[in-house]
């Protein structure tokens, strides 16, 4: 049902005589971000041999002692972090030329549940008809996470999977990657010292689930550091890691629930929030000309609602989305910054995973739910930055930039990129997301908003569960859901598809991905491919029209 | 009038309650749904003592072991220290005593210490006596004090208190800022660049300090 054809659309495009390639709406020519797409790192996760995951290991330069010895140095130029990060890039791709032949999928009609219909445990309600469970454990098989359910009583489980792991890697010399079931899909990643398990029922590929898990282990690292997670278990290979992560648990619990809604995830880029340009401009000015006296701070990063107001940074360094994704998550999931200023260590797995960054953490101020982040390689930098902080605030106030940033998080209706499908007036479209590659940005038609971000939390700690029950209105979850097969199939390393257009009774999606941009547009059921392709035209055309004001064109530094 | 400006840290196990009695006191409200502090939050407040006023800038820091390593930085040159344990637990009670030992060995100036014992309201679950509690505080030269979050019980008294030891101890001790209140005025607030000079020194942040339990020969599997 689902035809890749590349042909088709250049037909069609030179045949309406729009070059519709020209446009990438969004595109600039320095990135605040690091737009290296990780799908390639994630297939070469699935696919690397046993060796090569042993020496991908070893850590790499460490970019934190580098930004300190720099700090000492004086102004000495230093473009080796570049060019390691490259070469890295380099490496992933070799990778995946040993693709499928040391890739181990074991098809077991039966998956897990013979093995353990003794354990009642395992058919007890909180964990018996779960969409997808998450399990992390130590290399010895001791239970470190559990999505659902009490980690202790897995312990059983667990010992399964350690076993199962270890028996493909001893006797084989091969790496378990994931074992297929009728209904069920269930994913082995092995990171460091640590085991990541997902089994899942949803409609998620492989790789995606890979990515999820990757996610899961960035974010312990993000906590411990990788220096320390290592050297835990050299030291100790049956420590129980539960003791050092207590309390963040829920940081994992609620990646997993901000994995399955938003596309951000999907397409490894990063959501802005839509903002007059003049705003964001006084925005990052106000950071700008208050910070950069302060040497030692590395980013400032504003956010608000799971969205990116502005981000300055150190020359030469920038951040990687899933970095950021991690910091969403943590400001998302920690109410005590609401009350106070927070002095705390923040570890950024790809901008350096062996060491903390510094971080003052405080919202701007009561009457505005965006987040000012300051990190810095200092420890002792608490004072200035929080002087910095209230300064910043205060050249925020003046300049009216609070009320933007509130508007903008409210949806007034007013603003163009509230409700950006009637503003476009294209009726038979009825969802779109499209990612501008230079930049690693997203932009899609309908914006979770954060009460309705509450509602699915709510949805999902009821339950979790697998649902039958047929929804009304489809949300920007639905859609996403959706989507996930069409990204899969684009981001494919085999084969990858430009352009699938799919047509039944329920609705018509397009995904559509050129070297500037991937756009994924659902549209009435039944439509016509060339009545799509003209609307999709006009919908690029309404993108680069207010560019400015969805995404971030300039990457500020210090 | 007369001015102090001092530095206070709260310390104790996870999920005692450090940070509920913090907000309590300073932002008067108390939150069920109050998630685990990460790293430390920083507020000021300041406290009236009779006609002398008591600027307190408190640490409130995070009770999970793997920040354990960071608590230098945040009793370093304090002035008091709230050490807080729930009555209903027991070991969050006996690791006050680690909190003791480390502070007794790693601060050398005079320090106001109070002991609090938090959740008071739980009576029912009370895993630690009043004797026992107050006995060990005294065997530490420290004040004791039940307190309840919840309820707001007792909690201005443990400021009030410690503001009013600090007073007393300023006429001896060098490290607080003392001053009269004519230019006190103008920096109200916000920490100024000028408190951040010579307030805070902070240690090296070793991770090798961190805690990783006992160490186990036997290895299964």
């Amino acid at each position: 049902m689902a035809s890749t054809s590349k042909d088709n659309v250049q037909a069609s495009t030179s045949g309406q005589g729009n070059p519709a390639d020209d446009l990438e709406p969004g595109a600039c020519p320095e990135s605040v971000l690091n737009p290296s797409d990780s799908f390639e790192e994630f297939a070469s996760e699935m696919s690397s041999s046993l060796q090569e995951r042993n020496i991908n290991l070893k850590s790499k330069s460490s970019t934190i002692s580098e930004i300190q010895s720099e700090i000492c140095d004086g102004n000495k130029d230093n473009t080796e972090i570049t060019s390691t990060k490259s070469s890295d890039d380099l490496q992933s791709k070799d990778d995946q030329m040993s693709a499928l032949a040391s890739s181990c999928n074991l098809s077991n009609q039966n998956g897990e549940d013979s093995d353990n219909e003794k354990d009642d445990y395992l058919q007890s309600p909180e964990l018996v008809n779960k969409e997808k469970h998450v399990f992390v454990l130590s290399s010895a098989g001791k239970p470190i996470y559990s999505r659902y359910g009490n980690e202790d009583r897995l312990a059983g489980l667990c010992g399964v999977i350690q076993a199962l792991v270890s028996v493909v890697e001893d006797q084989n010399q091969d790496i378990l990657r994931s074992i297929i079931t009728k209904d069920c899909k269930a994913v082995f990643l092995v990171k460091g010292p640590l085991i990541l398990v997902a089994v899942s029922k949803s409609n998620e590929s492989e790789t995606q689930l890979v990515l999820q898990l990757t996610y899961a282990f960035n974010q312990i690292v993000s906590v411990l550091t990788l220096t320390q997670l290592n050297r835990i278990f050299e030291q100790r290979r049956n420590y129980d890691l539960r003791r050092l992560l207590s309390g963040a648990e829920r940081l994992i619990d609620n990646l997993f629930i901000f994995m399955e809604k938003d596309p951000a995830f999907l397409l490894g880029a990063v959501r802005c929030l839509p903002l007059p340009e003049k705003a964001r401009e006084n925005i990052t000015n106000a950071i700008t000309t208050t910070c950069h006296k302060i040497r030692d701070l590395v980013f400032a990063i504003l956010i608000a609602g799971n969205q990116l107001i502005t981000l300055v940074r150190m020359k030469k360094y920038t951040l990687h989305p899933s970095d950021i994704h991690l910091l969403f998550n943590l400001v998302r999931s920690s109410e005590s910054f609401k009350t106070a200023e927070s002095w705390t260590p923040i570890c950024l797995p790809k901008f350096d995973a062996t060491g903390f960054l510094h971080g003052h953490v405080s919202y701007i101020s009561e009457d505005c739910q965006a987040c000012l982040l300051l990190l810095t390689v200092q420890r002792d930098a608490f004072f200035p930055l929080s002087q910095a902080k209230h300064t910043i605030a205060e050249k925020l106030r003046r300049s009216n930039c609070l009320v933007a940033i509130n508007d903008a998080l409210n949806r007034n209706q007013e603003l163009p990129t509230t409700n950006p499908l009637k503003h476009i007036g294209i009726p038979e479209i009825r969802h779109f997301m499209y990612k501008c590659k230079s930049t690693a940005q997203l932009f899609t038609s309908d914006p979770i908003s954060l009460d309705r971000l509450q509602d699915y939390r709510i949805r999902h700690k009821e339950g979790g569960d697998v649902s039958e029950k047929k929804i009304e209105k489809l949300s920007d979850i639905d859609y996403v859901r959706n989507y996930r097969k069409f990204c899969s199939k684009i981001h494919c390393t085999s084969s990858p598809a430009k352009l699938i257009f799919r047509s039944n009774s329920d609705d018509t999606v397009l995904a559509w991905v050129t070297n500037g941009f991937e756009l994924y547009v659902t549209f009435d059921a039944l439509m016509e491919k060339d009545q799509a392709i003209k609307a999709v035209d006009r919908l690029l055309r309404w993108i680069k029209r207010e560019e400015q004001r969805i995404f971030i064109m300039n990457a500020p530094t210090f | 009038m007369k001015v102090i400006e001092a530095k206070i840290v709260v310390l104790g196990s996870q999920g005692v309650g450090k940070t509920s009695l913090v907000v309590r006191y300073i932002g008067k409200m108390f939150s069920k749904h109050i998630s685990p502090t990460i790293g430390a939050s920083f507020f000021t407040c300041n406290i009236s003592v009779g006609d002398a006023r008591v600027k307190l800038q408190v640490w409130d820091t995070a009770g999970q072991e793997r920040f354990r390593s960071m608590a230098p930085m945040y009793y370093r040159n304090a002035n008091a220290a709230l050490l807080v344990f729930d009555i209903t637990s027991v070991s969050s009670f006996n690791a006050i005593k680690g909190w003791v030992k480390e502070l007794q060995s790693n601060v050398s100036e005079e320090m106001v210490v109070s002991l609090v014992g938090n959740k008071c309201d739980l009576q029912e679950s009370r895993a630690v006596t009043y004797a026992e509690a107050s006995s060990y505080a005294a065997s530490i030269g420290a004040k004791y004090c039940e307190t309840s979050a919840l309820h707001d019980q007792n909690i201005e008294q443990v400021f009030l208190s410690t503001a009013t030891a600090l007073l007393a101890l300023s006429a001896t001790n060098q490290t607080m800022r003392s001053y009269d209140s004519a230019d006190d005025e103008r920096q109200n607030g916000s920490p100024t660049e000028e408190q951040a000079t010579g307030k805070v020194e902070l240690p090296a942040w070793n991770t090798d300090n961190i805690a990783h339990g006992e160490l186990q020969r036997n290895m299964c599997c």
